[in-house]
């Protein structure tokens, strides 16, 4: 579904990522772990528009996607929750939505998705008219969440969702994106918590200072001497 | 008498108001001073002359056709000129509506000269509305009103609508912006648009009652950005507050200390406010 072939990128110039080839094929969790500055973020914010390929190519469904603007890349079907959730704080939780929703035309399109979203997050409809900066910080990840999803997307990348949140919490948000990959989606999720996101992926890559060092299934990965010594300290 | 003052101060505030809006909604969206602001009102005024002038049409009719004019103009201002600067650092932008703002009154006083023009037949020219020893100008209170309307029509417009959503989230954050999908090029482009709308109704309302002249914008330019101060800077609902508070300042100052004090008033009023609340009076 997604291929990332021999992508270099960065900021400015500077290049942060050297050389990364990947893929995601449909249904999939496939996780890119790495540490803090390992580039991670760098990588999606390159497939969803935000930063230009220096080299290299992205694929999405077939067609070349790494010199189209971000938001035609999302009415492709992707969907990019933000690192530090970035939720729109002025505004109410209804129209943080509605506003993840903005590629859909038909009005009853947006009405179904907005449903289906609330199901799988019915604490948001409680607080649909609160403003999303009221929201605690597990609230707003989950909001940052759907509405990632209210675009319809075919893929969902998910940037470093454990970030400040305690660690009964990340469980629940770790269990909301298994329950959504369940359902069918398609998932890239960029973490720190090797573990974690290990466990629950399908397949793995391991990132070391912009360049990918290992891959494999998530177990594989876990058992890894490279992974149990870099990042399990055993 | 007093009373009379008060209800003129009000009055014309609302239309500073209004002009106020559009400049802070630049700010707001964009974190850009918009120096040729007023010099859009100037042209909507004359566009609302030469359409009264050449074709016989009542401002009040010619008002839509004056909004449309600013929209465009403000609209093609951020498409050929603030586009290219937006990402450079904000003096850029700043200088490049400055050159905008000279250019635009040197070329209105190559085609028009700088002679005053009046329109002094319309439907409300003279007209006035008298309650007991307090008297309205029709004129003051149909500006004041268009003004309101324009100003409510603003916010409900971005509360309400899909794209006024979209204006409020680049405003937020413009990467996040773009990660739902907004194309926030044609955002930042509308959102300038409603700005120039904005002196265009404003114009279009002062042309019955003021003179029109290529600087006839820049008082308002001045009083506008005193205004977005006091109401703190992309604040909307402040600067219809610090619009009426100005109106209401420069009437009552006037009075008291006459007319040739009025704007010393306003920015003694504008200075001690930044010095205490340096966001202004409605900041955060």
């Amino acid at each position: 579904m997604l291929k990332v072939r021999n992508l270099s990128t960065g900021y400015d110039g500077v290049p942060v990522i050297f050389d990364v080839s990947f893929e995601v094929r449909e249904g999939e969790m496939v996780s890119i772990v790495g540490s803090n500055g390992a580039g991670k973020t760098t990588i999606l914010k390159t497939i969803s528009g935000l930063l230009k390929p220096f080299s290299g190519e992205i694929e999405f469904l077939d067609k070349r996607i790494d010199r189209m603007p971000a938001h035609e890349i999302v009415k492709l079907g992707i969907a990019h929750v933000p690192e530090g959730r970035h939720v729109f704080g002025k505004m109410t939780v209804r129209d943080n939505l509605l506003l993840g929703a903005y590629t859909l035309e038909s009005d009853t399109d947006i009405k179904k998705v907005l449903e289906e979203v609330y199901e799988i997050f019915p604490r948001l409809k409680e607080r649909e008219n609160q403003k999303a900066e009221t929201l605690s910080g597990g609230e707003q990840q989950m909001l940052a969440i759907a509405r990632g999803l209210m675009s319809r997307p075919k893929l969902l990348l998910v940037d470093e969702m454990s970030l400040g949140l305690m660690p009964i919490l990340v469980d629940k948000v770790l269990d909301i994106l298994k329950e959504i990959s369940r359902r069918g989606m398609t998932i890239l999720l960029v973490e720190q918590k090797v573990q974690e996101a290990l466990e629950m992926a399908d397949r793995g890559y391991v990132l070391q200072t912009g360049r990918i060092v290992a891959e494999g299934t998530g177990k594989e990965l876990l058992e890894s001497d490279l992974v149990k010594k870099a990042y399990m300290g055993m | 008498m007093l009373l009379q003052i008060i209800l003129s101060g009000i009055l014309v505030g609302f239309v500073y108001s209004l002009v106020a809006v559009g400049l802070t909604l630049i700010w707001g969206v964009m974190d850009i001073i918009n120096f040729a602001h007023g010099d859009f009102l100037m042209v909507s005024m004359y566009t609302v002359f030469w359409l009264y002038t050449l074709l016989r049409l009542d401002p009040l009719a010619s008002l839509p056709i004056a909004a449309l004019v600013t929209f465009v103009l403000s609209f093609l201002t951020y498409k050929l000129i603030i586009k290219r600067v937006i990402n450079a650092p904000g003096l850029t932008a700043l200088l490049a509506t400055f050159g905008l703002s000279l250019f635009i009154r040197n070329f209105a006083q190559y085609l028009w000269t700088p002679n005053y023009r009046f329109i002094t037949t319309s439907l409300v020219t003279d007209k006035k509305l008298e309650m007991g020893s307090v008297i309205i100008g029709i004129p003051q209170l149909v500006a004041a009103l268009g003004s309101i309307m324009m100003t409510f029509l603003v916010v409900w417009f971005i509360k309400n609508t899909k794209t006024g959503r979209a204006i409020q989230a680049a405003a937020q954050s413009r990467d996040t912006a773009k990660l739902m999908g907004i194309n926030t090029e044609k955002i930042y482009a509308v959102t300038f648009g409603i700005s120039g709308a904005c002196v265009g109704v404003a114009g279009a309302l002062l042309a019955t009652f003021f003179p029109i002249y290529p600087e006839s914008g820049a008082l308002y330019s001045l009083l506008a950005f005193v205004i977005v101060a006091l109401g703190g800077f992309g604040n909307i609902a402040g600067a219809l507050y610090g619009g009426v508070l100005i109106g209401l300042s420069e009437a009552l100052g006037g009075f008291f200390l006459g007319t040739q004090f009025k704007y010393a008033i306003v920015f003694l009023i504008y200075l001690l406010v930044l010095q205490f609340r340096p966001k202004g009076l409605f900041g955060w």
